[in-house]
């Protein structure tokens, strides 16, 4: 039996901050595009405009019925056809682009419905006390009924946060380092794969339970 | 002030309002009673355009609510409204809820929006509560600001539906004090209450109601008197058995 060795590891940091990078933007930009785009599908849904309502739940469903992988899939093998059509000529590197627009697209689904509760949640009378105000539908929306629905939901927004963080993991189906691809790699490249994985497991795992804590702790405060 | 003429409205096939006509005069103080279910609510929420009309007119202020023209959102901004349940935006501080429509509907300087809402806020007795939020209040706390909220906004008119029905019987005095208050001022209230002492107190007229007529528009002296109709009397001895 051979002792375990993390010198590969301490050595490799710079390619494994380079993963990590990789991972903190598809997490931060499929949050940041995946809130704003799920707020406008989630207000669509309850929109009283049906045939809106209608497509935004039809995107919803699909996104939420299809396995991640293959979105990210789908988007590694058609972005690239798109962007050909557009601009006439091959493109570079897309792996990272057409992740990222896999996930955001992917998690708008779930945060819409994340929201669509939340908004659910805010007294109909919130949105008369707007309009006796003076204030217009889009304007209490905004002002008004949203931040509550965002303040309700917020435990429930990081839990679906921290998942998503997880599943970035899944990239590598389109030969895209992030920073679990890299652990592997290297792993695999200095033949110590088992400790590149606990070292990785445990990164996630250390990740994972702060986000935890956090969302423990702010639905201990709402809930008072 | 307030004219509804002839007003008719359904819920699809649901006759809610039923030809209701009542004036109500700048400075007048309208009481509007009658048994659950008889419109009441649905009656103040057209005046204020929070409903649509079938048929018949109401005009606010010299406002036409359904010619198409009028922009209702800014009729909105000039009558006050409040609600059974406060209605608070529970996500700001009791100085914000003040301030908000000021500053983003009236377009006032914060500062200006300020100053007005803390004005309020001693008129309603509640200066002390300013940067509190609405959950660190109590129910007449929160009535009583809501109040100050909808005066924020200098309203010509002051619509109440039920303010008290959801407050415990010891803080009912507190937000009916602040309404008789209000009334003496010479604001033209038109007020959904079962407070019969309010009605009498203060009330130029009361208006019944029963499945979504107006039965009764009489002066309250006349009205708790000699109550022109057989179910106007009835409702009120039930009110006064309780
Ligand atoms: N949005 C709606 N759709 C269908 N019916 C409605 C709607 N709003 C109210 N109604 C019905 O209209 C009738 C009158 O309602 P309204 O709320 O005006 O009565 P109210 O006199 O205020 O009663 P309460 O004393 O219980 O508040 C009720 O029968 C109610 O069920
Ligand atoms: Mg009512």
């Amino acid at each position: 039996m051979i002792g375990l060795d993390f010198s590969s590891a301490l050595a490799a940091w710079p390619l494994l901050l380079e993963g990590a990078i990789v991972t903190a933007r598809i997490t931060l930009t499929a949050m940041l595009v995946g809130l704003v785009w799920g707020t406008v599908l989630a207000v669509a849904r309850l929109s009283p405009v049906r045939p809106l309502a209608w497509l935004a739940t039809l995107y919803i469903n699909l996104f939420r019925s299809v396995p991640l992988v293959m979105v990210i899939l789908w988007f590694f093998l058609i972005v690239p056809e798109v962007l050909h059509g557009l601009f006439g000529r091959a493109v570079g590197d897309i792996r990272l682009a057409s992740a990222m627009v896999a996930f955001a697209l992917f998690e708008a689904a779930y945060y819409a419905e994340i929201l669509r509760a939340g908004i659910l949640s805010v007294p109909h009378g919130q949105m008369e006390a707007g309009l006796a105000l003076g204030f217009t539908r889009g304007a209490t929306l905004r002002s008004i009924i949203l931040p509550q629905a965002f303040r309700n939901m917020l435990p429930l927004l990081l839990t679906q946060a921290v998942i998503l963080f997880q599943d970035t993991s899944l990239v590598y189906v389109i030969g895209l380092a992030d920073f679990f691809g890299m652990s592997y790699k290297i792993g695999d490249r200095d033949g110590r794969l088992t400790e590149m994985l606990i070292m990785a497991g445990a990164v996630y795992l250390c990740i994972g339970l702060l986000f935890s804590r956090l969302v423990a702790r702010l639905q201990k405060r709402f809930s008072k | 002030m307030i004219s509804i003429r002839n007003v008719s409205k359904h819920f699809g096939a649901f006759q809610v309002l039923n030809g209701c006509s009542a004036e109500i005069a700048r400075g007048e103080v309208v009481v509007v009673c009658g048994p659950s279910g008889s419109g009441k609510s649905t009656l103040i929420r057209c005046i204020n355009a929070l409903e649509p009309i079938q048929a018949g007119e109401i005009v606010v202020d010299g406002v036409s609510l359904t010619d198409p023209a009028t922009d209702l959102t800014r009729l909105r901004a000039r009558v006050g409204m409040v609600f059974q349940h406060f209605e608070l935006f529970n996500h700001m501080s009791i100085m914000d809820n003040l301030c908000l429509a000021q500053v983003k509907v009236l377009k006032r300087p914060r500062a200006e929006a300020e100053a007005n809402g803390m004005r309020l806020l001693e008129r309603v007795g509640l200066a002390d509560q300013a940067a509190k939020h609405p959950a660190q209040l109590s129910g007449g706390q929160r009535q009583r600001a809501a109040i100050a909220r909808a005066l924020c906004m200098d309203p010509v008119c002051m619509l109440f539906d039920e303010p008290t029905s959801s407050l415990d019987p010891e803080m009912v005095g507190e937000v009916l004090e602040v309404m008789v208050e209000l009334a003496r001022e010479g604001m033209t209230m038109m007020c959904v209450t079962h407070e019969m002492g309010f009605a009498r107190k203060v009330a130029n007229r009361v208006i019944f109601m029963d499945q979504g007529a107006i039965l009764e528009d009489a002066p309250s002296r006349t009205f708790f008197e000699q109550p022109g109709t057989e179910r106007a009397a009835r409702f009120l001895s039930r009110l006064l058995d309780r």
